[in-house]
């Protein structure tokens, strides 16, 4: 199998803080891997090794066949990078952001003006195109960055947290075009602090914690790890529990859990918020009174959990239903406070 | 060869970026032009009438000076919007791209230079109409507006240092005009160097702000013939010294600022 990106022991140090701690990591050309860890386990600086912003401490690694160091110039020509914050400039027009681009890759002015409208067209920013970025949303900085990374075609996309720090809507509206782009057929290393994006837009995932690769394989051998979607009510008597317990059991797709002091049932499940529905259908139909209700995804933290021991943020996992969502507002503050 | 005209085109293309940037946020352009008026404004009206330059107006004596210490003031714009790209990481995504290393530097220090031309231009227009006149031939006066900004141009490389070094405009900011401030203050630019007490006489008749101030004030005719300068070399042989200062300034800070610029991350 040939690699595009193939790294060996890599170590970075920022004066006591190891962010490196010997990181293997082996892509496989026109693959999309995704390297999941929380905030601080090295993503960014494995990305910013890759993409020949630093230089390791120790350690090798060969992206496309060109060694990272020794080889940064020619290795820049076949690389696009999109950045954890969207590096576009808010003073210039959505069209003048990309053409810089495109003439600083020598793209020729008319090619690159070419260009620069066609991914204009691609992203669904035509309409804002000669607009100055500072009244762009969130939501179109990220995708004009993404935009920027694509400008001259390159065999290998490097994207950095590519949904920290949007909405939901903007999320989903972002793994659409990325889940084309990778459809194209593209070589993508992927970070994101999100298993559920992981799952949606890779072929395999290294979960990296501490600056190494703790676990990799495909998204289903992960899950299979850490368990899939749960059914979790609260009932507001002991007694129902049974009753409760024997309608759900035809949704389980596993052993069902039962707390009797917490009044709380747990179902494996499949098939997402339409089960939820069809659950409270037949909690309704034998007059089970639900105190609460919930529908909980395997997150970061579930898989921390199962492969350290200890949860991604290194706080006591949280009992109540973590969404997706939770997790990415406090990695945005934190994000934020970091800058 | 070929790699040379690349990073010069590079190098414009960037310009070129920056310049939009310019037009499109006057801000910066106001403000740093409305703050060399007010210095001409306050030290012609405020000081002219208390500080006594032997045989030349205070007005004509000032000028230069002030010249000088805009341009200054000009050049940390290099510093501190090349410490903006870095914090908004548009320099990350610079970096990630098969375009000369020099060409950021390059770019920026160039159309910080085009600001100079533009803030140099209307501080003469303010000179003009509070007294100031150029009594040296147009050639010469050309020359001392050229050696202006060559130098400023030069000491843009100096700030292009420090704002890659401290990464944060705000710090960059407070950390320039500390150094600056004291650099164009103890000098020729605002009153004679005789009267200082020794060690600063002999800072004041080094600082390379005095031999550009000398030199200006000579090639516009500012000086009186009859009142030599004082006895110090730089002083004597001014557009000379001028022109070492700002070689040795490029040669030390050129490649310094591109070998910074070459592991310059955010955060």
């Amino acid at each position: 199998m040939k690699y595009a990106i193939e790294a060996t022991g890599l170590v970075k140090r920022y004066g006591p803080v190891v962010a490196l701690d010997g990181l293997d990591l082996s892509v496989p050309e026109g693959t999309v891997t995704g390297l999941l860890g929380p905030n601080g386990a090295g993503k960014t600086t494995a990305v910013r090794i890759f993409t020949t912003l630093l230089v390791p401490d120790a350690g090798q690694a060969r992206v496309g066949g060109l060694d990272v160091v020794t080889e940064a110039d020619r290795l820049r020509e076949i690389i696009g990078l999109s950045g954890q914050y969207a590096a576009v400039d808010e003073d210039l027009t959505g069209f003048e952001n990309l053409d810089l681009v495109g003439r600083l890759y020598h793209l020729g002015r008319r090619a690159s003006r070419e260009r620069a409208r066609e991914l204009l067209e691609q992203f669904d920013l035509v309409d804002a195109a000669d607009r100055s970025v500072k009244g762009y949303s969130g939501g179109m900085r990220r995708r004009l960055d993404l935009a920027g990374a694509l400008v001259a075609r390159p065999p290998l996309l490097f994207l950095d947290e590519p949904t920290t720090g949007l909405d939901l809507r903007s999320r989903l509206a972002m793994w659409e075009t990325i889940a084309e782009l990778v459809a194209a057929g593209s070589t993508l290393l992927l970070t994101t602090q999100y298993l559920e994006e992981a799952d949606r837009l890779a072929d395999q995932v290294a979960v990296i914690d501490r600056g190494r690769v703790i676990a990799s394989g495909s998204t289903d051998e992960l899950k299979k790890l850490v368990g899939g979607e749960r059914f979790e009510l609260t009932v507001s008597r002991v007694d129902e529990l049974a009753t409760a317990r024997a309608v759900l059991a035809p949704l389980a797709v596993g052993e069902i859990a039962v707390d009797e002091q917490a009044r709380t049932i747990t179902v494996p499940v499949t098939g997402g918020p339409a089960m939820l529905t069809d659950g409270l259908r037949r909690l309704d139909e034998v007059s089970v009174q639900v105190l609460d209700i919930g529908l909980r995804r395997p997150t970061l933290d579930d898989v921390f959990l199962t492969l350290t021991g200890h949860s991604a943020q290194d706080e006591p996992p949280q009992g109540e239903a973590t969404t997706t969502e939770g997790h990415s507002d406090r990695a945005k503050q934190e994000k934020e406070r970091a800058r | 060869m070929s790699q040379l005209v690349q990073g010069l085109g590079d190098g414009m293309v960037i310009a070129k970026r920056n310049l939009i940037k310019i037009k499109r946020v006057p801000d910066l352009l106001v403000f740093s032009t409305l703050s060399p008026i007010m210095f001409v404004l306050l030290f012609a009206y405020v000081f002219g009438s208390a500080i006594e330059i032997p045989g030349v107006s205070y007005r004509e004596f000032l000028m230069a000076g002030i010249f000088t210490q805009t341009m200054l003031f000009g050049s940390t714009t290099t510093g501190s919007q090349l410490a903006v790209d870095i914090q908004r990481g548009i320099v990350d995504r610079f970096r990630s791209l098969p375009m000369a290393r020099s060409a950021v530097l390059v770019g920026r220090t160039t159309s910080d230079l085009v600001n100079n031309v533009l803030v140099i231009a209307i501080m003469s227009a303010t000179g003009l109409i509070v007294g100031w006149r150029i009594r040296s031939s147009v050639p010469e006066a050309l020359a001392g507006f050229g050696l202006l900004l060559l130098f400023a141009y030069a000491f843009s490389w100096v700030m292009a240092v420090v704002g890659l070094a401290v990464r944060s405009p705000e710090v960059f900011n407070n950390a320039s005009f500390i150094a600056i401030f004291p650099l164009t203050f103890i000098a020729n630019t605002f009153v004679g160097t005789d009267n200082l007490p020794g060690p600063l006489k002999v800072f004041a008749e080094w600082n390379p702000i005095s031999a550009v101030t000398q030199a200006a004030r000579e090639l516009f005719g500012n000086t009186n013939p009859s009142v030599p300068p004082p006895d110090a070399w730089p002083l004597q042989r001014p557009v000379l010294a001028s022109l070492l200062w700002i070689a040795v300034i490029l040669v030390v800070f050129v490649p310094m600022a591109i070998q910074r610029y070459k592991k310059a991350v955010s955060r």
